[in-house]
């Protein structure tokens, strides 16, 4: 198991990204640990009445020069509202780096994956991305919202590697969902993984398809967590050999036929 | 200097009175990097069964206002998969006294488990978990009748020599009753309080929002409820109290010594700051030195009435 940290960050900047979703740089005290693409923190919530537990969020983006990292935010309830208040120089205390990444060895997931997010799942991609690149392989983004609006960060992603999208209302991209884009579709056989993080919905259908083209496929889930670093059991997904494997210790990332769909 | 040390009893001297709680704590090993997990005066490992248990279906926690509900349902690889696979890494930890909390769905099970824990010699103690249903009655939890609580009490008191902690459940008309059952079989001591029987919905979609409907509250919401009921028991039993429940600060670990405990156990707020024992430990020992206490017994039963 890697070396975690309960750490004080002071919060950099805060900015909203569209109507629903906010992005916080969070600035370490001294020198930023190494952090995978994929993992996740446990994000300690001002004190309030109505939320009480961390919140599991990704790391979307990390700076190991300005040893910063940044979290791209919902809000979907309380916990989510309440961190979307937090002001430049307060305080914000984060368990991390939690869970298992993405596997990013390009001599078992090929040189051109194609990475698939959709809605807020799209944050722990960026960094996948970027660290994809760096090592000389070739990914491809797929990007999937309800509407342009809520296509996020699409123009960070382009400015990575190649970037499409979809959207139901045909706002931008593609018209309809990421499993009808020509990349699902007709021109699948040009990847050699998938990496996925998205509603569950989309998450299933994607390994549906990954399966029966037999192209090898992460998912990444968000189930519901209490402590995030294996204590609890509260957050477990059942996998094929029968057993509930925690999501935090055990993933957030799984081989999509590991996972009972 | 103020002696933290607590004396349970029956070979059990803890270096303070702070553990942790089943079932929140792992076995300790989970927050080995957030936390001296050693400097505990105890820690109170899962819900150990003779067999493995998968636990519920997902989902199994609802948040609720300073609170959440759980229902893990005593998800364990089994004692001998404990015995084998987990003990000999828990010898690390010299200071801290390591318990396994015992769970079991009839007596006979109850009783395989502790012998085989009793085996263990770097353990010096089990918490007997009788809010567990008892199946072959019906399905009714061992912790809420006198008699039933009484009776597996009884029956792993004739196999387990060591510390015994009986834990109670919330979940009945009279803690006394049962508390006083208990400490006739033959505890050592007892704990309280388990998780409050509660459920939640979501009204989106007018479903529960647990798999099981049900499930146990824990976390600061029940703190209050808890230390009335530590009190009552306190006032009740000779054999020493340990209380728990929605402890999430020093002042409430105090609120519980006062109220009679002689040590107590921290288990949801382990999930908002894993460092959270140690610092009840050490706010323990500020609040003692400043009201020129000596001891944590000089303390314990102070309240004034
Ligand atoms: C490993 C992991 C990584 C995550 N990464 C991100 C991220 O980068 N950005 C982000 O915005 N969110 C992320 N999430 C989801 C995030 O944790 C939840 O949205 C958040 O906890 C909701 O808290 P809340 O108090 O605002 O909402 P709550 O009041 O808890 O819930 C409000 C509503 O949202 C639903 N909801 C809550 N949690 C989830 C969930 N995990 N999945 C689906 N629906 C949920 C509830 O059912 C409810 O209807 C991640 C989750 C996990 C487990
Ligand atoms: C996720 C979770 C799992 C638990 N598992 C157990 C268990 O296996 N055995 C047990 O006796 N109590 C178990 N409990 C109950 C706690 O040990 C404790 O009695 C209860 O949570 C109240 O204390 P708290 O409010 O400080 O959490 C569990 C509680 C939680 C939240
Ligand atoms: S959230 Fe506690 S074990 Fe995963």
């Amino acid at each position: 198991m890697h070396k975690r940290y309960s750490t004080d960050f002071k919060v950099a900047d805060i900015r909203t990204v569209n109507s629903s979703c906010y992005q916080l740089v969070l600035q370490h005290p001294d020198t930023l640990p190494e952090v995978a693409p994929g993992q996740f923190v446990q994000v300690q919530l001002p004190d309030s009445a109505t939320s009480y537990l961390r919140r599991p969020i990704s790391i979307h983006d990390a700076d190991f020069k300005a040893n910063t990292m940044t979290l791209l935010i919902r809000r979907v309830g309380n916990g989510t509202e309440l961190l979307s208040h937090v002001k430049p120089g307060d305080t914000v205390n984060l368990l991390y780096p939690l869970g298992n990444g993405f596997n990013l060895d390009t001599k078992q997931i090929g040189n051109s994956p194609l990475l698939i997010g959709g809605g807020v799942g799209i944050a722990p991609l960026f960094m996948a991305a970027k660290h994809l690149k760096a090592v000389g392989a070739n990914p491809t983004v797929l990007l999937g919202a309800r509407n342009v609006e809520d296509l996020l960060k699409k123009d960070d992603f382009a400015a990575v590697t190649t970037t499409e999208c979809t959207t139901e209302d045909a706002s931008f991209g593609t018209k309809g969902f990421v499993t009808d884009h020509v990349y699902m579709k007709d021109e699948l056989k040009r990847f050699t993984s998938i990496i996925v993080c998205g509603p569950m919905p989309m998450m299933r259908a994607i390994a549906r398809v990954a399966e029966a083209n037999n192209i090898p496929c992460q998912v990444s889930l968000e189930n519901k967590m209490a402590c995030g670093i294996g204590a609890c059991l509260c957050c477990v997904t059942e996998t094929i050999d029968g057993h509930n494997t925690c999501v935090c210790t055990g993933g957030p990332v799984f081989d999509s036929k590991s996972v009972k769909w | 200097m103020v002696d933290l040390k607590v004396n349970l009893g029956n070979n059990l001297v803890l270096n303070n009175p702070v553990m942790t709680a089943s079932g929140t704590f792992g076995y300790g090993l989970e927050y080995d990097d957030f936390t001296d997990v050693d400097r505990l005066g105890g820690i109170i490992v899962k819900g150990t069964t003779l067999n493995p248990r998968e636990g519920n279906a997902y989902p199994r926690l609802a948040e609720t206002r300073q609170g959440m509900i759980n229902a893990v349902g005593l998800q364990n690889k089994g004692v001998d998969h404990f015995c084998k696979v987990i003990y000999p890494e828990l010898k690390k930890y010299t200071k801290t006294k390591v318990l396994v909390n015992v769970s079991g769905s009839c007596i006979e099970d109850y009783v395989a488990c502790a012998e085989r824990i009793a085996a263990l010699d770097h353990i010096p103690g089990i918490e007997l978990n009788i809010s567990c249903p008892n199946v072959k009655q019906g399905g009714m939890s061992f912790g809420t009748v006198p008699e039933m609580a009484a009776k597996v009490v009884e029956a792993v008191r004739k196999v387990y020599p060591k510390h015994l902690i009986v834990k109670m459940t919330p979940n009945v008309t009279s803690v006394v009753d049962i508390a006083k059952a208990i400490e006739g079989a033959g505890a050592d001591s007892v704990s309280l309080v388990n998780t409050f029987l509660s459920m939640a919905i979501d009204i989106k979609t007018r479903r529960p929002i647990l798999s099981t409907i049900t499930g146990g509250m824990s976390g600061a919401a029940i703190k209050p409820i808890a230390l009335r009921m530590v009190w009552q028991v306190a006032n009740a039993v000779k054999i020493p109290v340990v209380g728990l429940g929605g402890i999430s600060s020093a002042s409430d670990a105090i609120e519980f010594i006062i109220a009679g405990a002689s040590a107590i156990e921290i288990g949801t707020a382990n999930f908002i700051n894993p460092n959270i024992g140690n610092e009840v430990v050490d706010g323990i020992a500020d609040y003692l030195a400043a009201n020129n206490m000596k001891s944590v017994s000089e303390l314990r039963g102070s309240l004034i009435i």
